[in-house]
């Protein structure tokens, strides 16, 4: 990588250079502004925004909408504000990705180092479970989850989301295990090592990276997720993003702009400040989610 | 000494099977939860089922009323036009920035990670800050005419006929970054002699892009394809946020048709006959793709 852009064989002249610059900083601008006017416009008085200019700074600053937003506004009938469904994301998000990220390490193991007849076809129907839309479970889903008694529950949600990550985990650790010298596997087997012992002693230590991207890749798919939320949880168990929605577009009389922005904000940051800590990881899930390994 | 030896045995079987046994949960849950589901949900497609799952079959009704509903028709139109415009805007502007990035770029590690941000946000995030980005009476179009521009018109996404465009926007908005770091890493990836001597040869830089580096790119552009399509189809967050499927129906796609009819319009019989049709969407896209992986891999 490093000598390929050190020597690049494309020579390019003053105005081509120019022209390419000028694109690509309007489109960091383009990808930069949403956000960037979300924020402003949550540290402005209402009146200020439904009067004024989007992108002038505020003329008063204040951090009400952001009080608001996590503590007093006003989520369907209750004025509970985001702070509790907050902690029902991380109640949720937690579980659900240490369990996922433990069975895709596993699985991974096995798939790699313990091959046997009919394992490629095993994982191809773990992985093809990836890409489902999941408007074709939430009938049954919905039904088993009442049969369990986990309707409406965070436990619930957390096996939901087990489940439908595990092809996505086990995907990040086959291909990063495949990689991985099977005859130290073998020479340990051969000194009677057994199979949590050589997982434990010598698959575990060098996967340090490769948990890194899957605990990241979970986090941010649970932590974003709707559709689920939507769909199984109930007022105590309610994720972040539903309850973001209700805040925003239920909200009867007038509609309070900055602190849907502040809630906004409030329900990214967990996940943009992963992406800021351990960006390169979170590329290198999404490289392993469009499946070249 | 035969005890010996057939606690051995027993030890080398146990290590035969504790593999097995370890796949197995998550095996036994994705077959259950995803299979089993999938059988379920194809099921009660052909059963007479209304607010509640039913089990009288009713053979292939639901799809008949399914294809006869001008609603199914807006939402598969919709389909059309926001998957095929999302597809194409974000690989050129993926693709345009990628190859721009490669020249040597002071700053790249400045831009790279403003181009991908998006992707790490809630398409929930995305919508509440683009629905009122482009609200005409307070977002952009207002600004504008504070800025002196009066004529300025931005309404789509009050209009019937335009809303949906709106959901392309911050759907490429969203996810034009990732594109542009797939092509990346298919630049990074390309022998760089290879470019040299094309260029020896007399190649301008526009025909050394189109002859060689584009077709080199082949995988990238497969790659993308795919995962777009595939993210196009299951499409649903962001259009509740933006726009609700509205003004009116206007922007209604197969997901959010799917939850309407099956939740609150009672109708889980052609609820479930739309879901079975986007699964077979998905289905003849991923399928042969994966196959292919799979086997390229061995």
């Amino acid at each position: 990588m490093g000598s390929a852009a050190q020597d690049t064989a494309v020579h390019t002249g003053r105005v081509a250079r120019t022209f390419i610059y000028l694109v690509l900083l309007l489109f960091a601008l383009f990808y930069l502004l949403p956000f960037l006017v979300m924020l402003i416009n949550s540290v402005k008085p209402l009146s200020e925004i439904t009067s004024g200019n989007m992108l002038a700074l505020p003329a008063i600053w204040t951090i009400e909408p952001w009080l608001s937003a996590w503590s007093t506004a006003q989520i369907g009938v209750e004025p509970t504000g985001l702070k509790p469904y907050f902690v029902n994301s991380l109640l949720m998000v937690v579980p659900a990705v240490a369990i996922s990220t433990i069975l895709g390490a596993l699985n991974g193991y096995v798939l790699t180092k313990w091959r046997f007849r009919g394992d490629g076809i095993l994982f191809g129907l773990m992985l093809f479970s990836c890409f489902i839309p999941f408007q074709i479970v939430l009938i049954p889903m919905a039904r088993t989850l009442g049969i369990l008694g986990m309707a409406g529950s965070t436990p619930g949600l957390v096996l939901v989301h087990v489940v439908y990550g595990l092809g996505f985990t086990t995907l990040f650790f086959r291909n990063y295990y495949a990689a991985f010298p099977t005859e130290l596997v073998r020479a340990a087997m051969i000194d009677g090592a057994g199979f949590f012992k050589i997982f434990w002693r010598i698959m575990l230590p060098v996967s340090g990276p490769i948990m890194v991207v899957s605990i990241i890749w979970q986090f941010t798919n649970i932590w974003n997720d709707f559709l689920f939320g939507a769909s199984f949880a109930d007022l105590d168990s309610m994720p972040m993003t539903v309850a973001l929605n209700n805040l925003v577009n239920s909200s009867t009389g007038v509609k309070e702009y900055n602190v849907h922005f502040a809630g906004a904000i409030i329900a990214a940051l967990p996940t943009l400040v992963v992406y800021v800590v351990a960006g390169r990881y979170f590329v290198r899930g999404l490289m392993a989610g469009s499946v070249k390994g | 000494m035969a005890d010996v030896a057939r606690a051995a045995d027993f030890r080398t079987r146990l290590q035969q099977w504790i593999p097995k046994l370890v796949l197995s949960p998550s095996l036994a849950a994705i077959l259950f939860f995803v299979y089993g589901f999938i059988f379920f949900t194809v099921y009660l497609s052909f059963t007479g089922s209304k607010m509640l799952p039913r089990y009288d079959w009713i053979g292939i009704e639901n799809y008949v009323r399914l294809w006869g509903l001008s609603h199914w028709w807006t939402a598969i139109t919709n389909l059309g036009i926001f998957a095929s415009l999302y597809i194409i805007f974000c690989t050129l502007i993926g693709l345009a920035l990628a190859i721009f990035l490669d020249q040597k770029i002071r700053g790249e590690g400045m831009l790279r990670p403003i181009y991908l941000y998006p992707m790490a946000l809630s398409f929930i995030v995305t919508g509440t800050a683009w629905k009122w980005f482009l609200d005409p009476g307070i977002g952009l179009e207002q600004t504008m005419h504070l800025w002196g521009w009066e004529s300025f018109e931005f309404g789509w996404i009050k209009d019937r006929d335009m809303a949906i465009y709106t959901v392309v926007i911050a759907a490429v908005w969203q996810t034009s970054g990732f594109v542009m770091a797939m092509f990346l890493a298919g630049l990074r990836g390309i022998d760089n002699e290879l470019l040299k001597a094309a260029q020896i040869d007399g190649a301008s830089n526009w025909n050394l892009y189109r002859r060689i580096v584009i077709p080199l790119l082949r995988p990238a552009f497969l790659s993308a394809f795919v995962i777009l399509a595939h993210l196009a189809v299951k499409s649903y967050d962001l259009v509740i946020a933006l726009t609700g499927g509205g003004p009116g129906r206007a922007t209604e796609l197969p997901a959010t048709f799917m939850y309407s009819y099956t939740f609150t319009r009672n109708s889980m019989g052609i609820g479930a006959s739309s879901a079975v049709i986007m699964l077979m969407t998905i289905a003849a896209i991923m399928v042969p793709y994966l196959y292919s992986e799979l086997r390229e891999r061995k």
